[in-house]
């Protein structure tokens, strides 16, 4: 026997398994613990405006996917208005147009989007010549002035505009910031400042515009952010906070100076945006997150099967784990049951009575079905109308015991229902055998040792943990599968033997 | 716990995870099983090999046979109904008399016709069959044991079981029968396991279920130091097996007749390992020596030779030149 074979298989079979498990548990951030969730937000921007009887144009700059964000749905609802959407300066951008329009009219934007990475999403920065905005006079003397105080104290653009930003957020201490800054020294200001002297410096950068994804927020102010372009790369920049890092709730929305919404012949425009969270089962949005990153890996696994056959998933998938069980329980520790994999089909069946009343009812009818099968001992029987006798007297005892337990208002007495009765009976037939050819304290020993193996294969299948586990990462099942073939040439001592043997060991 | 393991190991103890992974699914292949499971062909092939063997009575295949049973059975005051693939010895039934119409089984008990014949009937259904496929009945001569084990067994045969590996006789136990197992010679039917020592064929102490004990619980005579005769006849009939079956890892159970001799009764390809406690001796040590030796072992004789001269008790370790 080549037990190298055995080896490299077994490590094979676990090599791949961790290799998907590890994949989808940190780059597609499944999650390794159930019932944990993950968020994705539903945007709605609402247009109202006021038409007079003409043609109106409305614009409106709408999300993309970026690497941070994923947009999983939008819609448009627009009544009667023609629809066409744009690349604009790397945003996008829809409108609305209609050749005649009056009275109050509303245009709505939906989008749900997801959280698929925490980094900023990567930009590159084509290397595009800047130009100055041109100064003048004083502005001139003062940006000047600014431009080369910084360069004084940074080293590198990085430092350059962090500090810019910084003397911006305190226009009191500098009277050329204050010059520039203006009256009205609010962040679009403060950006608008910045990019200006940054372009006279000869770095370019730009302005974004986007969300902050919070739990619920109606009437939501988009929020602008300071964007220069660092080694190919733009590098977001919070101007009012002035540090070179941005929160991860950014939703990025569109790029430039322009407002959100613009309109063209039409009157009082009300723009209303509101935020939503949803929440959802890590698990659905990791899924997403896998559909949207590496597609053919989510439309194969599991979680691409509808609903009710993901459920029945569940419950097989756990056999595995049982049969495992049964293996450790009879090769390992050496514990002797009724049929080889009887006790995985008795615990598959706990799952609905629970663990105390499966043990009880599966006792009585066992039990009862003993008696029965002694009786016809008597008759003798053939084998086989001996065993449908059997079989047809489990039927019964199941229907008898509903009955009873329902009218006691024990509920869980309905439950026996959901016993294997093809199962039951064989355990009935091997038992009084057993029962017969060696006595009745081996047929007790093997029923109570089949009993505990359900039991323990139970408890171990309802652990919640491994439920989630098996289903979310089936390809765990290959380490089980593994460690089961190298069980299969485990040769040393079973924990039973050493009480068998126990004479051998004295002397 | 790990003391216990590793004392276990140091008397190479076979346990039955390393008995099936090293010994019975390497030494013996698969298809070779039908030849020792169905009993009518281990007898036939032990016939056709010149081995004696219990004779056969009769073979019930077909349930409408089985009211040809009393006929078949009429001209034998004693026999034994089996399955021919039974295993563990469940199903076999030892009649040893009559009473009026009855049967009389080993244990005293009376059996009517009708009983036997449901008992064929179960038979061959499969109910004692391994994997519960349908069965024949095999009826055959009872054996009258050896009066050598008469003090020491209650009632049933007493039969002796020899593992044979690679055709080298490594351990060697008498089965006694006792009350509890109702005559029958298998040890987790109650039979007693009695070590037999190979160099000697002496017997030694015996094992009850899975303690040792020095006296026959029915008869309360001593079981140890009993010779058996004709042991190294013995010890070639079963080395012989080795070529029978080709099976390299087997149980030989042959039964001592005060008329004919040893008779092959079965072989066994997964034997069980109570023997270990029975010898107080574990298998490993000298199964190891036969895997270092057995290719200068060319015939019966050598190898025989070779298990007289390493395997006697005491050799706990047998010291097999390296």
């Amino acid at each position: 026997m080549n037990k190298r074979h055995l080896y490299v298989l077994s490590a094979a079979l676990t090599l791949i398994a961790l290799m998907v498990f590890f994949f989808k548990v940190f780059v597609l951030h499944f999650p390794l613990l159930p019932d944990t969730t993950s968020d994705s937000w539903e945007i709605e921007v609402r247009a109202a405006f006021r038409a007079y009887n003409a043609p109106v144009k409305l614009s409106m700059y709408v999300p993309r996917s970026t690497s941070q964000y994923a947009l999983i749905d939008e819609n448009f609802i627009s009544k009667g208005y023609g629809f066409s959407a744009k690349n604009v300066n790397g945003s996008r951008k829809v409108i609305w147009s209609t050749r005649r329009a009056s009275g109050n009219q509303v245009l709505y934007y939906r989008a749900i989007v997801r959280r698929v990475a925490d980094a900023y999403p990567v930009v590159k920065a084509e290397a595009e010549p800047v130009t100055p905005v041109g100064y003048e006079g004083a502005h001139r003397a003062a940006a000047d002035t600014l431009i080369a105080d910084i360069r004084a104290h940074s080293a590198d653009i990085d430092s350059f505009v962090t500090e810019l930003l910084k003397r911006l957020n305190s226009p009191e201490k500098d009277e050329n910031v204050s010059l520039l800054l203006g009256r009205k020294p609010d962040n679009e200001r403060r950006i608008a400042v910045a990019i200006d002297v940054l372009a006279e410096a000869g770095i370019p950068a730009r302005v974004v515009h986007g969300v902050r994804l919070q739990e619920l927020q109606r009437d939501v102010v988009p929020v602008a952010w300071l964007e220069v372009a660092e080694k190919g790369v733009w590098r977001p920049y919070d101007a009012a906070k002035g540090t070179g890092k941005l929160p991860d709730d950014y939703l990025t929305w569109w790029r430039g100076s322009e407002p959100l919404v613009t309109l063209k012949g039409a009157r009082d425009l009300k723009t209303r945006l509101a935020i939503r969270l949803i929440k959802e089962s890590a698990l659905s949005g990791a899924a997403m997150r896998g559909r949207f990153m590496t597609p053919g890996l989510i439309d194969f696994s599991l979680l691409s099967l509808p609903i009710e056959t993901q459920a029945v998933y569940q419950v097989l998938l756990l056999v595995p784990l049982g049969a495992f069980l049964l293996v450790v329980l009879r090769n390992i520790v050496g514990v002797k049951t009724f049929g080889t994999f009887m006790p995985v089909l008795i615990a598959l069946s706990f799952r609905e009575t629970q663990l105390l009343w499966g043990i009880i009812l599966f006792a009585l009818v066992v039990g009862l079905g003993l008696t029965v099968r002694f009786y016809l001992d008597q008759l003798k029987l053939l084998l086989v109308p001996r065993l449908a006798s059997v079989l047809i007297v489990v039927v019964l005892l199941m229907a008898v015991i509903s009955v009873f337990s329902f009218k006691l208002g024990i509920e869980r007495g309905l439950s026996v229902a959901l016993f294997p009765m093809i199962i039951m009976t064989m355990t009935i037939e091997r038992m009084s055998i057993v029962w017969e050819e060696r006595g009745a304290a081996e047929a007790i020993e093997q029923g109570i040792g089949s009993l505990a193996v359900a039991a323990a294969a139970y408890l171990v299948m309802s652990i919640d943990f491994l439920r989630h586990l098996v289903f979310v990462f089936p390809e765990l099942l290959l380490i089980l599968l593994a460690s089961t073939l190298l069980l299969g040439r485990y040769s040393g001592y079973r924990l039973t033997e050493l009480v068998r043997f126990r004479a051998m060991t004295r002397e | 716990m790990f003391d216990r393991i590793r004392k276990l190991r140091e008397a190479g103890v076979l346990g039955i995870n390393r008995r099936n992974a090293d010994y019975t699914l390497v030494y013996n292949p698969r298809r070779l099983y039908p030849l020792v499971d169905d009993k009518l062909q281990t007898k036939r092939l032990a016939l056709e090999a010149g081995m004696a063997v219990p004779e056969l009575y009769g073979v019930i295949s077909h349930e409408y046979e089985i009211k040809r049973l009393p006929e078949m059975l009429a001209p034998h005051a004693s026999f034994v109904v089996k399955p021919a693939h039974g295993s563990g010895g469940n199903g076999i039934v030892v009649i040893t008399g009559r009473m009026r119409k009855m049967y009389r089984k080993a244990g005293g008990l009376l059996l009517s016709p009708d009983e036997l014949a449901y008992h064929v009937s179960n038979t061959l259904s499969g109910l004692y069959s391994l994997g519960g496929y349908p069965d024949q009945a095999i009826i055959e001569y009872r054996v009258q044991f050896d009066p050598v084990f008469e003090a020491i067994s209650y009632q049933g045969v007493p039969d002796i079981r020899i593992i044979v590996f690679l055709g080298v006789p490594v351990l060697a136990m008498v089965r006694l029968p006792t009350r509890a197992s109702e005559g029958k010679a298998n040890l987790h039917q109650g039979a007693l396991g009695v070590g037999v020592d190979i160099a000697t064929g002496r017997t030694l102490t015996a094992v009850w279920g899975n303690d040792t004990i020095d006296e026959h619980p029915d008869t309360g005579n001593p079981v140890n130091d009993v010779a058996v005769p004709g042991w190294d006849d013995l010890l070639r009939l079963a080395s012989r097996c080795c070529e029978l079956t080709a099976l390299g890892y087997q149980g030989v159970d042959i039964v001592l007749d005060r008329e004919r001799g040893p008779l092959i009764l079965e072989i066994n390809a997964r034997p069980g390992l109570n023997i270990q406690i029975a010898n107080r001796t574990g298998l490993l040590h000298r199964l190891h020596a036969v895997e270092r030796h057995h290719r200068e072992l060319r015939d019966v004789e050598a190898r025989v030779a070779f298990a007289k001269a390493h395997f006697s008790h005491g050799d706990r370790l047998p010291a097999a030149p390296a």
